[in-house]
Formats: structure tokens, sequence, C-alpha cells
């Protein structure tokens, strides 16, 4: 288990506490800090959290040579506008993501995938995430962060993690407490593709529904709803109808189940869910296509189709051999 | 013991101990969630035990469904007689301006609400599990004449130390949430702590619980 003394002692030889940070001038609508995640806290009601779009996170790190898992900063649709204090430092943004970079009176355009250097005095502008909804902010070092089961991702639910477990606000600063100096600049050619189809798993409450309602899961449009945040993501549609029984014996969650209440609207489960569920499952949303759902904007159209456990096992590993070339190429 | 062992996705285990709620399925369920526990699997990332069922997550990148589904077919699962089981007492102040639904749970359930409290404190609860958010604990069995369906309409924020009835179940908000139980009262008792990382949860699955009525004044002097 890291404390955050432990963390401090670790890098003191190499810095001055306090003397780099960012200064908050707009913290954004959703910015926290995000890592992998803590694992093995279900029993007591505490989810996975962690950076939602995986695969971005990790590219974000790369840029700035850090390990993959490393904290960086997640910010939703509006991102945050950071002033920096302190000596040079190496920054990336990946995502999907419209920044711009301010030196003294001069506005640069940034280029995500690829990594920028700031000096004291600038800003960045994260101004949108254009129509996805997750970008990602790596620093080359390490942010001053406190640790709680081994991660710093903010859960905002249960105040747990990092910044008392609350998300960014205005006008406060984040203090970094070391910079990895004559790092390389770094980029990557990579381009978000949208996706057409969210590919999916039956739940264990498949028949609960009617054969309408099961037809309309696969072969209907679902628009993705404005109540839609880290915790879950609701769909709006067809109304699926429940001939058996539209409560269970509340049961055990994880991240991509798809639950439908009495109301017939699909709920899909995302990184900081409530840890159980009493509404039945429709199904599942396979591993490999997670970080391009939780990429889906409000508005965005979504359509199911299912797949058998072998061949989302065997696209899942596609999707980690892909992740793993990309990264390689940084 | 597990009836039937099936897969949630592509990731998970959903392991089915039948359709009925009670300590003896429940007890299965914990046996094997501490069971799992103890071995410490490799690649095993989540264990969530409920009434009768236990989801096992595991990492798709070290194990699939049919390796732990193997290990767990093949576990020495402990004996009961190892469970540990703490007593716990659990202070609840019913004034008005806590107890939130009891106007309504009255004519629910026919009954004043002396004869609530008569009914619900003091009486021993089992911690069936915790969860839904961090440290809620879902505790059992009510009394027949004190089991009352959800609020028609779920409240969005029943305050932090509610304590809620739902059919045979009671439960406390470790947390401000959203929630539709009905609320009797409220406990001064820290439910969720993360300072303590080793044990965050003042209830554990198999913990035996009783609800202790006290007034305002205890109440607002509660030192733990």
């Amino acid at each position: 288990m890291q404390s955050p003394l432990s963390k401090l002692q670790k890098t003191n030889t190499t810095i001055t506490m306090n003397k780099n940070y960012f200064e908050i001038k707009r913290a954004g609508i959703n910015t926290t800090f995000q890592d992998q995640g803590r694992s093995n806290l279900y029993h007591i009601g505490i989810p996975f959290s962690g950076a939602m779009d995986n695969r971005n996170f990790q590219i974000s790190n790369k840029l700035v040579g850090n390990e993959t898992n490393s904290p960086v900063i997640e910010f939703a649709y509006q991102g945050p506008l950071l002033k920096y204090f302190g000596d040079k430092i190496k920054c990336a943004i990946a995502g999907d993501v419209k920044f711009i970079i301010k030196k003294n009176d001069n506005d640069i355009e940034g280029d995500c995938y690829k990594s920028f250097t700031l000096e004291n005095g600038d800003e960045i502008d994260i101004m949108t995430t254009n129509k996805s909804v997750y970008g990602y902010l790596a620093i080359s070092g390490e942010f001053n962060l406190e640790y709680q089961w081994s991660s710093c991702s903010i859960n905002t639910k249960a105040n747990i993690g990092s910044n008392n477990g609350k998300r960014l606000e205005d006008a406060q600063k984040i203090y970094i407490s070391k910079i990895n100096k004559n790092l390389n600049d770094k980029k990557l050619n990579y381009i978000n593709t949208k996706i057409e189809k969210i590919r999916v798993i039956k739940g264990t409450n498949f028949n609960y529904f009617s054969d309408e309602g099961k037809n309309f899961f696969f072969d209907k449009e679902f628009i993705v709803s404005k109540l839609s945040d880290r915790m879950g993501m609701r769909l709006n549609g067809p109304q699926i109808e429940n001939i058996v029984d539209t409560n269970i014996k509340s049961e055990g969650l994880i991240k991509g189940v798809i639950q439908v209440p009495a109301d017939g609207n699909p709920i899909i489960m995302l990184s900081d869910h409530g840890t159980i569920g009493g509404y039945p499952k429709i199904g599942v949303v396979i591993s490999a296509d997670y970080d391009k759902l939780v990429q889906l904007a409000p508005g965005s159209k979504i359509k199911f189709q299912e797949v058998e456990l072998s061949s989302a096992e065997t696209l899942f590993k596609l999707y980690d051999l892909e992740t793993q070339k990309l990264i390689s190429q940084i | 013991m597990i009836k039937n062992i099936s897969n949630l996705g592509d990731a998970a285990l959903y392991c089915d101990f039948g359709t009925e709620v009670n300590k003896e399925v429940n007890n299965k369920v914990i046996r094997y969630f501490k069971s799992i526990q103890k071995e410490n699997i490799d690649g095993i990332n989540n264990l969530t035990p409920s009434y009768n069922k236990l989801i096992i997550s595991f990492d798709i990148r070290k194990k699939n469904f049919q390796t732990i589904k193997k290990l767990i077919e093949n576990l020495d699962v402990i004996n009961d007689d190892i469970l540990e089981s703490k007593k716990i007492k659990i202070p609840v102040c019913c004034d008005e301006k806590f107890s939130l639904d009891i106007i309504r749970l009255e004519k629910k359930l026919k009954i004043n609400r002396d004869k609530i409290y008569e009914k619900f404190f003091g009486k021993e609860l089992f911690c069936y599990m915790t969860g839904f958010i961090a440290g809620m604990p879902f505790l059992g069995d009510l009394e027949n004449e004190l089991r009352a369906n959800r609020l028609e309409t779920p409240r969005v924020k029943v305050p932090k130390g509610s304590v809620g009835l739902t059919e045979q179940f009671a439960n406390v908000y470790s947390f401000e949430s959203p929630g539709g139980w009905n609320i009797i009262g409220n406990t001064p008792s820290v439910i969720f702590n993360s300072s303590k990382e080793n044990n965050p949860n003042l209830i554990n699955p198999g913990d035996a619980v009783t609800f202790e009525q006290i007034t305002k004044d205890q109440y607002n002097n509660y030192n733990e």
C-alpha cells in the first residue's frame, strides 16, 4: 500500500516541493485525477474507477515518457484552463480534443498525440472533446497526489482518492512533485475511430424480456441520454418490455452490464458504477468495445450486436494487441 | 453447492446459489467468497457476494472464463465454524427530522410507530452483503409486520446515516445517495471510513447487527 509519505520521500531528492504547479483558472465539467483504478473492493461497495478510456490514458502517458499507468488528468466535454508556474515541462493530450497553448500573447493550436513544452506562465485551454466525451492530459513527471487502496483515482460518489475524492475546482492548485528532464518530443499518428456497433454478450436475465423487446434490443437504434456520467450511461429508444419481473434480488454488477429498469430504458454500468443492483441484466458490453463505448457523447446513436463469449475473447486479444502496437510506436 | 456457473460478459463468472434468500444460502455464498479471497488467485480482481449470488471478476489479459471456472469448481471451501461474525450495535435516532417515511410506513404497515419501533429495535439482524455504495450493509430478516415495498418514486438524495427498510431488509446509507427505502431514523455511527484501508466497513457480511433507539440529545452528543 503506497502512502502519500512514501511517495514524497521517493521523489524528494530530485525536486523542491510545490515549486512547480498548475493554477486552475477554469476547472471544466468533470475534471479528475485517474490512473488504472483500484481492484478487489467490490465486496465493500467500491468500484474500479480509473481512466474511462484505457487506451487513450495509456497513450497519453507514453507520449511523455511515463509508465503507462501513471496518474493523469481526465476531463469530460469541456476541459480545464490551466496556468503553469515552474520549470519547463513536457505535456501531452490524448483523445479527440481541441485545445490551445497560450505563450505570452501567442495562441498556438494544440495537437493531440504530440508532446509539447510548457514554460513558466504558459496556459493550456482545453476547450472541448469535440464529438467524444473523455480526454487525458499527462505530464512528464508526477503530480503530488494522495493514494487510497493503491490508486489516486477520484471517486466522487464515496469521496475516495486524491483531492479528497472530489472533482477539481476553480482556483485550486495542482502541484507537481517531479519533472523528468531531457525528454525528446514524441508523437503518434492515431485517429479515434467511431464505433458503429457495440458488441454485447447476452445477460443473465435475457429471458426476462418479451420476444419483441429482445428483437428491439439487437435491431433498433438507441440514443445516449444526457443523464450519463462516469457511473452509467442511460439510453433512450424503443422500450424493452419485461415479462417476468422488473426487479431481481439485488446482486453484483460489473462495468459494461446493461440493466433495464421498469421504464424499459437501458442503463449501461460504467467505471464508477454502484457495485450492487436490482434490475434485470439484458446484456454485457464486451471488454474490447468499452473504450469506444464511453466516448459516445449524449445524442450519439448506439446499435447493439450479439457476440458469443469465444468471439468476445478473440476480439479482446485483437484490441489489446492493437493498443500494445500503438504504444510501441511512440 | 453452487447450482450453476455461467459467464457475465467476458470477464466475470456468475455463480448462482439458487433463488431463495435466507441465511443458509447466503452463508454458502460467504464461505465461497472467503475461500476464494484466501486463495489469492492470480488474475481474479474482484468478488461480489450478494444474497444468493457470487460474481467473480477477472483480468481478461491474464485469465479466461474456462480457466477460472475450473479453479472455482475444484476449490476447497472453508467450513462454517471458521467464519468470523462480529456483533455490532447501531444507535438510531427517530426524531421527526430523521424519520422521513414513518408516517408513510404507519399507513403501509397499518401499525403505529411505537409498534414499528418495538418490532425493529433490539432484534438481531444478519448482514447478507455490503455494497451499492461504499459500506452500505443489507441486513435481514425483518419481522413480517415490518415488510413494506420501496417508495414509488425514489428520493434523489437520501441523507447520510439514514436507516431504511424495504421488504425483509434494513440498510444504512453510508453516504448521501439516491434511494427508495423507507427511512425511519438516522445513525451517528460512522459506517464507512476510507482512512481505515484494511477495514473501512463497520459492518461486514456475516456480522450480527442490532439497532438501538437513542434520543436526540444522545444523538447530538454521540462519541464513537
